[in-house]
């Protein structure tokens, strides 16, 4: 028999009807899954009673894959085929993969394009581990909720990139779950909270977890969470601090550096246990017992702590003065502060974060529970379960969206920070005489070279009826959808020949390099704006040149003097060799130059097509031409 | 006759009355749907209005309007866990047939 929850005042759903909806923290080191019940949201927790589920996968040839505590338990006996920390894996190119897992023991191999890891069941991709993890949630939801999911929210750092959303997406598709929406991490916990309630403000989101430290900062205005800004570190957390401690009780108990593996792993253990003592007490008990029966005891204060572990706090402060600059603010602009990731329970974390910040931190709500709780929320209102929530929260885009254009320029259609779903268009042109083709190059970033932004799609709009240069409608349109994934089409106006693309991303980034790609853009706009006029100053010199050389060969001989020729092309060679210099300005002059130069040839020109046009032509043609 | 709460109920109202942070009590009733004819509703309730009859039970106020407690005077409103499910279950005296899933019934 069913059972019941509560519901809100005339809000009761007929028998069958209510929409069972879940948020997921799928983590690097640990996943939640949350639910909205009787109006409560709550993670929900296993047989035994555990919340987190850590994202570990174990393979065997027998079996099934386990997942969670069960695989983690075999990660010692069979490391290549326990896989864990695989979302620093998701949408990653095989270079990526090699340089984050030189650490890890996994056997990467390429297939497909794709990375994957060598494993007794075969290879498997990063996707392939996630929707594992999905799936053993999912299960554990529809016990919980005693029915099948209609849908799910599942959380996403900031910086992900669309590669990495799409390969969460395929992740959750592939565990036969329903995306309602991908929601930033940080934002759902701002949700968490509550925050999305308030009309306006700027919110500073620190989530230190087990291996990774966030931090961003998001400004709420009309119901809209954008992400003004993220950095971070992402091999710094909560690990660090247990290897800190342990290697001071090395130390203290005279335990040499080499010291056997198994050892370092109790000892690791023990300082972990030490430091969640302190976050209650003021000291800690520790206890040794060596293999010759000797024992070892000592205490660990919350004093020695906080110096063991400050350099650590120091390192994760440096991120935020950075995210704050780049959002252009100052530390007493930000309204509210949120913690995310168990480390924030550390209480000398929390004093720092409140001295930086100038206020107290949002520390009421479980942080290793906080994102699946926003999730959840979401979830719940996107499920449509509170037909008359207000809460409707959009995302953005976190990175600007364009194409190339000739010079290898970036041109932005979508602007970063621009509330999704969204679709713009713009009209492009051809660049040459004739040309039937056009290569389109979607590019994600802020840089003004397409270079230094990333490459997420190429394809082709083939068929363009020869014309002159120019003469082309191009309409380029560029759709995002509420999860932030893109597709681009392009189309020619006068004949309709169509060509579209959904991103399927080319995995080819480099470690973080989404996240430190807004930082580079404002760092280096100065440089860039002078690379781009230098870019545009060569393009606009090759139109020049390929237009002169054509002209020429056609009539040059005919329409100039033989000195006259000779200037022309004195001047020509000049705007050849200058164009291939840096300074803009220069070619700028020397193609007003060589424009001044054959501008009584242009007349010419244009003298002879008139004439011809006309010749052989009676009066009264003329007449009834210019009356259409 | 009346409509009464078993202490896990009460418990678990308790504490999602204070989370929601608002509400006098809980509406227990019951109105025409589902595939066996009527439907339970189990709601916060914000207001009581006249029409309405308020048990007290554990120490909180359960709400019922006249219509409904015909068919259900004499109910016991359990909290049960099932594995890893959980939640409300009425104990209905008046029942006659269940649909398999117990959202609705007959009386």
């Amino acid at each position: 028999m069913a059972l019941l929850q509560i519901s809100e005042p005339g809000q009761t759903a007929a028998p069958h009807e209510h929409r069972l909806a879940v948020g997921i923290d799928l983590g690097t080191t640990n996943s939640l899954v949350a639910t909205v019940r009787s109006s409560m949201a709550e993670t929900l927790p296993d047989e035994q009673k555990r919340h987190l589920l850590p994202s570990v996968v174990h393979y065997s040839a027998d079996a099934a894959p386990l997942v969670g505590d069960e695989a983690q338990a075999k990660a010692s006996q069979d490391p290549l085929n326990t896989i864990a920390s695989v979302k620093r894996f998701m949408g990653r190119g095989l270079a990526d993969v090699k340089s984050v897992g030189s650490r890890l023991p996994y056997d990467f191999i390429e297939e497909e394009g794709m990375p994957r890891i060598r494993t007794v069941v075969g290879a498997l991709s990063p996707v392939q581990v996630s929707a594992d993890i999905l799936r053993s949630l999912r299960s554990r939801a529809e016990s919980s909720l005693g029915g099948e999911l209609t849908g799910v929210v599942i959380t996403v750092p900031a910086y992900f990139d669309d590669a990495q959303r799409q390969a969460t997406k395929d992740a959750a598709r592939l565990a036969g779950l329903n995306v309602l929406r991908l929601l930033n991490e940080p934002t759902a916990a701002a949700v968490a909270y509550g925050l999305d309630k308030a009309a306006e403000g700027v919110y500073a989101i620190y989530d230190l977890g087990g291996g990774t430290f966030d931090i961003s900062i998001l400004r709420l205005q009309r119901g809209v969470f954008e992400v003004m800004s993220t950095a971070g570190d992402s091999a710094l957390g909560g690990d660090d601090m247990d290897r800190l401690v342990a290697q001071w009780i090395m130390q203290q108990a005279d335990i040499a550096e080499d010291a056997e593996h198994k050892h370092i792993r109790q000892l690791v253990s023990m300082a972990r246990a030490a430091k969640e003592t302190l976050t209650q007490q003021d000291t800690a008990p520790l206890s040794l017992q060596f293999d010759n029966g000797q024992q070892w005891q000592g205490q660990l204060t919350r004093t020695q702590f906080n110096t063991l572990i400050e350099p650590l706090i120091q390192k994760t402060l440096m991120p935020c003065r950075r995210a704050l600059r780049d959002a252009g603010i100052a530390s007493d602009a930000i309204h509210e502060v949120v913690m995310i990731g168990g480390s924030t329970r550390v209480p000398r974390v929390r004093e720092k974060v409140a001295e930086f910040f100038q206020r107290q931190p949002h520390v009421d709500i479980d942080p290793d529970k906080v994102v699946a709780i926003g999730a959840a929320i979401q979830a719940d209102v996107l499920a449509g379960n509170k037909p008359d929530s207000d809460m409707l929260l959009l995302d953005v885009t976190p990175l600007s969206l364009g194409l190339e254009t000739m010079g290898g320029l970036t041109e932005k259609v979508i602007p970063r920070n621009t509330t999704i779903p969204v679709a713009k268009a713009q009209e492009f042109t051809t660049f040459k005489d004739g040309q039937t083709a056009m290569a389109i190059h979607v590019v994600q970033g802020e840089r003004e070279l397409v270079t230094d932004c990333r490459s997420l799609a190429r394809f082709e709009l083939r068929g363009i009826p020869p014309m002159v240069a120019g003469a082309a409608r191009i309409r380029v349109t560029f759709q995002v959808d509420a999860d932030g994934l893109l597709s681009v089409a392009a189309q020619e106006q006068t004949t309709g020949v169509y060509s579209e693309i959904t991103v399927k991303p080319s995995y080819g980034l480099a470690d973080n390099d989404i996240e430190s790609m807004l930082r580079e853009a404002m760092e280096n706009a100065g440089d860039d704006a002078t690379k781009r006029a230098l870019r545009e100053q060569q393009v606009e010199a090759d139109r020049v040149v390929n237009a002169l050389k054509a002209a020429l060969k056609a009539d040059g001989q005919q329409l100039l003097k033989r000195s006259e020729f000779d200037t022309v092309n004195l001047r020509l060679n000049n705007l050849l060799n200058i164009m291939r210099g840096t300074d803009p300005q220069a070619i700028k002059i020397a193609i007003d130059e060589l424009e001044q130069t054959t501008r009584d040839f242009a007349a010419r020109r244009m003298d002879k097509a008139i004439q011809m046009a006309m010749q052989g032509k009676a009066l009264d043609e003329f007449d009834t031409e210019t009356e259409h | 006759m009346a409509v009464t709460l078993t202490e896990s109920a009460a418990k678990h109202i308790q504490k999602a009355l204070s989370s929601r942070g608002k509400g006098v009590g809980l509406r227990l009733g019951v109105r025409t749907s589902g595939c066996s004819g009527m439907a339970y509703i189990l709601e916060y309730a914000d207001e009581i209005d006249e029409h309405d009859q308020v048990f007290e039970s554990q120490g909180l106020q359960v709400i019922v309007d006249d219509k409904s407690l015909v068919y259900i005077d004499g109910t016991e409103l359990d909290f049960a866990r099932e594995g890893l499910n959980e939640g409300f279950k009425f104990n209905n005296p008046n029942v006659e047939n269940e649909c398999g899933c117990g959202e609705s019934f007959t009386v």
